[in-house]
């Protein structure tokens, strides 16, 4: 079974490179359906099959990248991606991004920084779980309501309506985004990138957790729009780690690009599953992984308190992602199988009678 | 497909512009250390990547900044063929939902 293993020519040990292909598809699927790199979802994942830790950043972000292209691309054909709203948001990112890093080394002078990052992330997760749900649950009573009333609910229509305060500030410059079906002043998305990069620094992340739903309840981006567009800051800012990592020489090319391949076929599964699944399907799936997320990070907090336990809640917080990863990647799949399928078999039922 | 295309090429202009300003995605701090690959197991296309990466560091990073969205692209449109054969609509999307 030794041609299961390649030798990676850098990093000099052998993986088993099928599970790197495995792994790729996970993470493709979920990244292309929800608009995120999914840096928390790989570093467990490369873990497990034995990669060393020194390239495991470099890897992830050269293979994200590739996979965040591909699926922009895809997004951008359905008309997904708001390129303007992108460009702008791109510089707030890059900025926030570096003040939040800055801050982390001034924080790390001070001490116990893993700490209070921690509890950060997890109250991060917290609020963008309850966000989530909330504005799930106020949706649904809309309908029940409407349907009380004989009514049907407008497709458009939202739980969570915070966007419609913050359109409300008129400072200008204020811009159009066409895609999206904005007009709001332009310091909205700004400061909105600028926030959620400074985020993404202090937590070491790439941000497509926090900036896709910040697209959806302090922009207003419809969820399909929130997706595409995030991917395309994903994709820039990898394309931009890649470099910075590779210079620093920890990137394992080989395993980025055989994660690839699997990347490419999950992003195009995941990306091409949002035509099947209407927006709030898209929310409370996030939703579930982002609850997925908060609890492996809460394991890792576990053993700050309780030292004793670090084996068991290491173990146990990568058997929680990879569960959460596996959930998610298979039901997306299946959604995409089935819509694909009925989308097929409506085509024949349109072509059969012309072609009669 | 060319506003995409117009899109990351201004894109990638702005990044290389503002050098030091972005960490990367996923980032963090790297230790200063230096790592050498062990080219002694190897042999051709792998020996000839880990030699480059153990001479320059400059070269290594240009060919993969540049593999890496070719190799994207062309898994990109290999699906595009695939997905069109099996009578998937690429080009619209008809949920229309918030």
């Amino acid at each position: 079974m030794d041609w299961l293993y390649i030798l990676m020519p850098i990093a000099g040990v052998k993986i088993f490179w099928p599970g790197l292909i495995i792994l790729g598809i996970g993470v493709g699927v979920i990244g292309g359906f929800f608009g995120m790199g999914g840096a928390w979802m790989v570093t467990p994942g490369l873990n497990i099959l034995g990669f060393p830790m020194a390239f495991a950043i470099g890897t992830d972000i050269a293979h994200m990248a590739g996979k965040s292209l591909i699926s922009t691309m895809r997004h951008g054909k359905f008309g997904n991606v708001d390129y303007k709203l992108g460009f702008i948001m791109l510089f707030g990112t890059v900025v926030g991004f570096e003040v939040g890093a800055q801050m982390i080394m001034w924080l790390e002078r001070i001490g116990r920084v893993d700490l209070v990052v921690r509890w950060l992330y997890i109250a991060l997760l917290m609020f963008i779980t309850y966000m989530v749900f909330s504005d799930v649950a106020k949706r649904k009573k809309k309908e029940r309501e409407a349907l009380r009333a004989g009514k049907e609910l407008d497709k458009l229509a939202t739980g969570l309506e915070w966007h419609k305060t913050f359109h409300k500030i008129k400072i200008p410059p204020m811009v159009h985004l066409k895609t999206a079906g904005i007009y709001c002043s332009a310091w909205l998305p700004i400061m909105v990138s600028l926030v959620t990069g400074w985020l993404a620094g202090i937590l070491g992340i790439g941000g497509g957790l926090i900036r896709m739903p910040s697209l959806i309840y302090i922009v207003g981006c419809p969820t399909h729009i929130a997706v595409g567009t995030d991917l395309f800051e994903v994709m820039m800012s990898g394309l931009y780690g890649a470099a910075t990592y590779t210079y620093k020489g920890r990137t394992e090319l080989v395993a980025a690009l055989i994660m690839l391949v699997g990347a490419a076929i999950g992003a195009q599964v995941g990306t091409v599953a949002t035509k099947y699944i209407k927006g709030y399907g898209i929310r409370i799936a996030f939703g579930c992984a982002v609850i997925g997320c908060a609890v492996s990070v809460a394991l890792k907090l576990i053993p700050t308190y309780f030292p004793g336990l670090r084996d068991f809640t290491d173990y146990a917080a990568t058997v929680v992602v990879l569960a959460v990863v596996s959930a998610l990647a298979i039901y997306i799949t299946v959604r995409m199988v089935q819509g694909a399928k009925r989308e097929v078999a409506a085509k024949k039922a349109f072509l059969g009678p012309q072609a009669g | 497909m060319g506003k995409f295309f117009k899109g990351l090429c201004l894109s990638s202009l702005i990044a290389l512009l503002l050098p030091g300003l972005a960490f990367a995605a996923g980032g963090g701090g790297v230790a200063p250390m230096v790592l050498v690959a062990d080219t002694r197991k190897l042999d051709g296309i792998m020996a000839w990547w880990a030699n480059m990466y153990n001479e320059s560091h400059v070269q290594f990073t240009l060919l993969t900044v540049i593999i890496i969205p070719v190799v994207g692209v062309i898994f990109g449109l290999i699906a595009d063929v695939v997905m069109t054969w099996i009578g998937i609509d690429l080009k619209h999307r008809e949920l229309a939902e918030h």
